[in-house]
């Protein structure tokens, strides 16, 4: 019998929506409005001497390696399943937008985190 | 009348908006509507990393755009997707997981759902609380 590659996106997909769960809200809160609006926490919070130290540093580009790309491969598994509820068959074009859009992601986030240096 | 007439007859109950028909649907389709917030924040975040390595001008130019209105708009539109999926996610794990038994009696799934939701407290507090100390 042909091994099954759906236990691969599920652990994915499970990582990705318990990271999700436990970080989504307070890393939108801090990116998108507590430093945009400098309250309450500085508006040069994430100025790029601070950002540059934090993604050149190996844990910090592992925790953002991490984080995005799960959060890519966990968001891809479930919109893939949503399209068949909408009636888009879940068919090898619906699995190559989703899965192949959450590859895009991981991989432009590693050539990122590679040519900021270490 | 030929076979393939009347299979052109039969009933096919419609599907389209089947969604919109329940309540019980609709908060489904809400939950999963999430999910495109969360490619939504991966997608920017990805954006802010290859910002990061193409230099300074290109970075301010990544928090510059974070800081006009329609940005923040969407990222309150994030924040409250998140916290459904959170809910939804703490929620469904006890359905999920292996069952758990304390002695002879099964956890309860409220109680993995408030635990789960006390992780989630617990880790936003230090990491907001490492933000703050890390951008003083």
């Amino acid at each position: 019998m042909k091994r099954s590659n759906a236990p691969v996106f599920w652990l994915l997909f499970g990582a990705g929506g318990m990271l999700c769960a436990l970080l989504g809200t307070v890393l939108v809160f801090i990116t998108g409005i507590a430093v945009p609006l400098g309250w309450p926490l500085a508006a040069d919070a994430m100025a790029y001497p601070r950002m540059l130290v934090l993604a050149q540093s190996v844990p910090g580009k592992g925790a953002l390696f991490v984080v995005i790309a799960l959060f890519a491969w966990h968001a891809a598994h479930r919109i893939l399943h949503s399209l068949h509820d909408v009636g888009i068959q879940n068919g090898a074009t619906a699995k190559l937008a989703c899965y192949g859009g959450a590859l895009a992601v991981t991989l432009i986030t590693a050539a990122g985190l590679l040519r900021v240096g270490f | 009348m030929s076979r393939s007439e009347g299979a052109a007859r039969a009933y096919v109950r419609p599907m389209r908006g089947w969604w919109r028909r329940n309540p019980f649907f609709i908060r489904y389709m809400v939950r999963e509507a999430t999910a495109v917030a969360v490619a939504v924040y991966a997608i920017v975040l990805t954006t802010g990393v290859v910002r990061l390595a193409q230099g300074e001008a290109a970075w301010n130019g990544w928090l510059e755009a974070l800081r006009s209105p329609w940005s923040l708009l969407m990222h309150l539109v994030l924040l409250v997707a998140m916290i459904v999926h959170a809910k939804s996610w703490f929620e469904i794990m006890p359905k999920t997981m292996p069952m758990i038994f304390v002695g002879r009696r099964r956890l309860a799934a409220a109680t993995i759902t408030r635990t789960g939701w006390g992780a989630t407290i617990v880790v936003s507090v230090a990491l907001f609380a490492l933000a703050f100390a890390f951008s003083r």
